[in-house]
């Protein structure tokens, strides 16, 4: 299937963030287009997971606009944005890591299930039914990312890079329009990456999900982003193609710059 | 007015008492992030204990029961066990717990407030025994006559010592080596290291710092009120304390004491007779909880937005 | 050989979403309900019966309770006895002032007072956590108390507060002596149980446990973090309502204020820790061992053992057992009997080949 990249969906204009005397974001605008793969890149400590937390409203910016599929706001909040389509995943594992593999990845279909509490008590009928029916779901998904051996397994108790796919996973499950995913990649090995990687590209091109993706290595970030914003002290200094950003000399300078 | 004076003066002397405990939970917070529940229990141990000493050493040691100087070794003695007591403490408990997360330690130290319940009046017995510290609760006579001030000669002396304790580790906290390593431990526990201060002997130093808070604490409610197991609960009121100032604030500590104390007097004066009174049981947590709803973050904490 | 998951491949998800997907697992739980239903009410002794098995029944809902909210929500508790309380003087209330209103309506109207007034001190849960939060169930644990014993109205007048249960009839037929009020304890508390058991399996309880491992992450795959604690502290508060209902109608029959103290509060706490957090499982093992555990002390302390220890340190043995226990559980073995009840049954998967 040929890959299609559509309008604007989100559109995020002049945002700027601090906490207290720390300015994270200054002033940045860039915007996400239907069915691609865009990259933020940029120094530790550039702004980049703040960007994506304030897209799907976990921080809320002081100035700026966000405009999404249409809807234009002052700010994002996280339940609105996971009802629009928006999952993610987090720098620093943010599993629950008290469940299993399969109830961890089925928790990400929670805003499909219409069966209230009083319904699941009796666990009978609508409600039994409806917990077989995602649990089918999310076995299509747990089939995708190749990890049917540890369904039953409590989360903890995974390597550093199953928990990463498990995370992937749990995020997919809501069948996101939109995917954040901060650093999927950090401290994987070579093979992990690669298998990341693909997973990563299949999502995009079968599911044709639209992604926004962190990721410090550059080799990646080259071969899988059809655009690339560039952070730095929380400003944005480079945005384009991957060809393009890497012979900005402004993005070497920034790169390079702290070494020199 | 004279009487309402009266009555946030005595809350305010009172409160000064609050601001010590309270102070004795904010440094175990800071320096092992316990909150430690077993603070109360330690105010009924360290009273029993010197209660029990004084009873019984006249006999081990041969000595007059009337002789001064028995005060100062049973204070110094009980001293020793509370000192003791947080080496156990950081040695079987603390220790195995590292790492786990902030709440198992909170309900491993309600375990702890059942021992050590449990050995004070195994060791001394349960029954309620006399304080007399040699202090008469009875009106200064100046503030009496020149101002026509009922305040008790009991509370100010209680209140002066409670508040120089309170100076004192505030400067301890602010100056000494071993404060400053404390700060830095709750901050960062790698920090800690550099100093050169072992984090065990820091919390060890930090327990036993909790237990003289205790001791003093004991002495002054178990002369008011009688050594009794409602120590334990008296001590509590400084969990609400806690709240107002916030856990890890040295002024918090103080001011919300002040506060805690002179709204609970004040409270069971003009409020208690229209409900029945007592309700100095739940006023604080009450009132804690209303500011809590207004103010999460406390009267000196930062606001704080989660890291992800 | 006998205790064996091999050779049984489950079918279907429904066969796996079962409560014990192992038959043996279901055979053995199946015998248990119906030695409890058929056997125990004939052999066991009135003393036995009103004693023991019906509060190990009452604190197991009680302690189930408290697990939804903090084993499950992760919402740490210290109000238990306080809600207990609502229950029992709800139920009393009700029973009273509705003439001719049946038992079981009163209990759960009972039940859902507690759960209201569990909604009202959890609301604080949406802006504070953790420490905090524990605090302010303990406003609700002092307030509640005290109100009760303040307002002469909630015990209809009696002096210092102390209610007596009216006679419980159902349907005309009176559970009036211990052993018919040990069955309607169990009937309840079984079917309570099963409820807590599907809420925890389905969405209902991911939802609790996801809020209590990482809220944020919770709050950004869609669950409603303000919903979802509060259902917690309703459902758990409800439980425990029904719990003091019980604890007052079928187990002591008289209760006072002050018999929900504090002290209850940290029985129940201590229960589904050395029972196990987040388990149903646990509440019945923590109810039972806290609850049998003073009993063992007493027979120990009537035996030549206990004869060396003095009398001042025998009365406070419980307290110390208790304290070392949960000190020793917490650092061993944060996940309770549960988890070595657990452990023993891996072990008798493997056996005789432990390889
Ligand atoms: N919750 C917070 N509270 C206070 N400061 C914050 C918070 N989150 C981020 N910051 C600050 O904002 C700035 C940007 O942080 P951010 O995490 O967005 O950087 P990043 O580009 O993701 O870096 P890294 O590559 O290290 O992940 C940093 O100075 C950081 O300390
Ligand atoms: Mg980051």
């Amino acid at each position: 299937m040929a890959r299609v990249i559509g309008d604007v969906i989100l559109d995020l204009q002049n945002i700027s963030l601090s906490f207290g005397g720390v300015k994270a974001l200054t002033n940045i605008s860039f915007d996400v287009r239907e069915g691609e793969i865009r990259a933020i890149i940029g120094p530790n400590g550039a702004g980049k997971s703040s960007m994506l937390n304030v897209i799907n409203g976990v921080y809320h910016p002081q100035q700026g606009r966000i405009v999404f599929r249409g809807q234009e706001r002052r700010r994002m909040n996280p339940h609105e944005a996971a009802a629009q389509g928006i999952a993610r995943t987090f720098q620093n594992i943010a599993l629950f890591k008290g469940m299993t593999v399969l109830d961890n990845i089925m928790t990400g279909r929670n805003l499909m299930m219409r069966r209230n509490f009083l319904w699941n008590a009796l666990y009978w009928g609508p409600s039994r039914r409806e917990e077989i029916a995602h649990r089918k779901r999310v076995e299509e998904i747990i089939d995708f990312l190749e990890i049917q051996n540890i369904r039953k397994t409590p989360v903890g108790r995974l390597p550093y890079g199953l928990q990463k796919r498990v995370e992937l996973a749990r995020a997919l499950a809501a069948e996101p329009s939109l995917l954040l995913l901060d650093e999927p990649m950090a401290g994987m090995n070579v093979e992990e990456k690669q298998d990341m990687c693909r997973f990563i590209l299949d999502v995009n091109e079968q599911l044709g999900t639209t992604i926004v993706l962190i990721e410090h290595d550059m080799g990646v970030v080259m071969d899988i982003s059809d655009r690339v914003v560039v952070l730095d002290y929380g400003r944005k200094i480079g945005d384009g193609p991957p060809d393009e950003v890497r012979n900005d000399p402004v993005v070497i300078e920034a790169y390079l710059g702290a070494g020199h | 007015m004279g009487f309402f004076l009266e009555v946030l003066i005595g809350g305010l002397l009172a409160g000064m008492l609050y601001a010590l405990v309270a102070l004795g939970f904010v440094l175990i917070f800071k320096a092992s992030g316990v909150l430690n529940f077993a603070q109360g229990a330690m105010v009924f141990f360290a009273a029993l204990t010197f209660v029990g000493l004084t009873e019984r050493l006249p006999a081990w040691l041969g000595l007059s029961p009337e002789w001064a100087g028995l005060f100062w070794i049973a204070l110094l003695l009980t001293a020793v066990v509370m000192v003791l007591l947080a080496w156990l403490v950081e040695r079987f408990m603390l220790r195995k717990l590292v790492n786990q997360p902030a709440i198992t330690l909170f309900m491993a130290t309600i375990g702890l407030s059942y021992l050590i319940e449990g050995v004070a009046q195994g060791m001394w017995g349960a029954v309620v025994r006399g304080l007399d510290l040699g202090i008469a609760d009875e009106p200064v006579m100046g503030l009496l006559e020149r101002y026509n001030l009922m305040i008790s000669k009991f509370d100010l002396v209680a209140a002066t010592v409670a508040g120089v304790l309170v100076a004192v580790l505030a400067l301890f906290f602010q100056y000494t080596k071993v404060g400053r390593a404390l700060r830095a431990v709750a901050d960062d526990h790698q920090a800690a290291l550099s100093i050169g201060i072992p984090l065990q002997r820091i919390w060890v130093i930090v327990w036993a710092v909790a237990g003289f808070v205790a001791i003093v604490a004991g002495l002054v409610w178990g002369s008011r009120n009688g050594v009794q197991f409602a120590l334990t609960y008296t001590a509590l009121k400084a969990l609400p304390v806690l709240i107002l100032g916030g856990l890890t604030s040295v002024p918090g500590a103080i001011v919300g004491g002040l506060i805690i104390g002179a709204s609970e007097k004040l409270a069971e004066v003009y409020l208690g007779p229209f409900v029945g009174g007592g309700i100095d049981s739940w006023f604080p947590y009450v009132l804690a909880l209303v500011f809590l709803l207004i103010r999460p973050e406390g009267l000196f904490g930062e606001k704080h937005i989660d890291r992800v | 050989m006998i205790y064996r998951e091999a050779g049984q491949f489950k079918a279907s998800y429904e066969e796996d979403q079962q409560i014990f997907p192992i038959k043996q697992d279901r055979i053995v739980m199946a015998a248990l309900v119906a030695a409890a239903f058929f056997v125990a009410p004939f052999v066991a002794s009135e003393y036995w019966l009103q004693a023991v098995l019906t509060p190990v029944l009452v604190f197991a809902l009680a302690a189930l309770g408290l697990n939804i909210l903090t084993g499950y929500a992760g919402q740490l508790s210290l109000g238990t006895g306080a809600f207990m309380a609502v229950g029992a003087y709800a139920t009393y209330n009700f029973l009273l002032r509705l003439d001719g209103l049946p038992f079981l309506v009163g209990l759960v109207l009972g039940g859902l007072s507690a759960a209201a007034v569990g909604v009202v001190f959890g609301l604080p849960s949406l802006r504070i956590k953790g420490f905090y939060l524990a605090m302010a169930t303990l406003a609700a644990q002092f307030f509640i108390v005290w109100a009760l014993a303040k307002f002469p109205w909630f015990s209809n007048y009696s002096s210092s507060g102390i209610i007596t249960a009216q006679r419980i009839e159902i349907f005309g037929f009176a559970f009036d002596t211990p052993a018919r009020k040990y069955l309607l304890t169990l009937a309840i508390v079984s079917l309570l149980a099963l409820v807590a058991k599907n809420l925890a399996r389905t969405n209902t309880g991911r939802s609790w446990m996801a809020v209590r491992d990482m809220d944020v992450a919770a709050e950004v795959i869609g669950i409603p973090l303000m919903k979802t604690k509060l259902l917690a502290f309703a459902v758990s508060s409800f439980y425990c309502g029904i719990a003091g209902g019980l604890y007052a109608y079928t187990y002591l029959g008289t209760v006072e204020p002050d018999g929900f103290g504090l002290d209850l509060s940290f029985k129940i706490l201590f229960m589904i820790i050395i029972g196990g957090m987040g388990s149903v499982l646990g509440a019945f093992l923590g109810a039972a061992f806290i609850l049998l555990l003073p009993v063992g002390l007493n027979v120990l302390m009537h035996t030549s053992v206990g004869a060396l220890v003095p009398a001042t340190l025998a009365s406070n043995l419980e307290l110390i057992v208790f304290g070392v226990l949960i000190i020793f559980f917490l650092i061993v073995e944060p996940h309770g009997l549960t988890r070595l009840w657990q452990i023993g049954k891996e072990k008798l998967r493997l056996w005789p080949f432990p390889h």
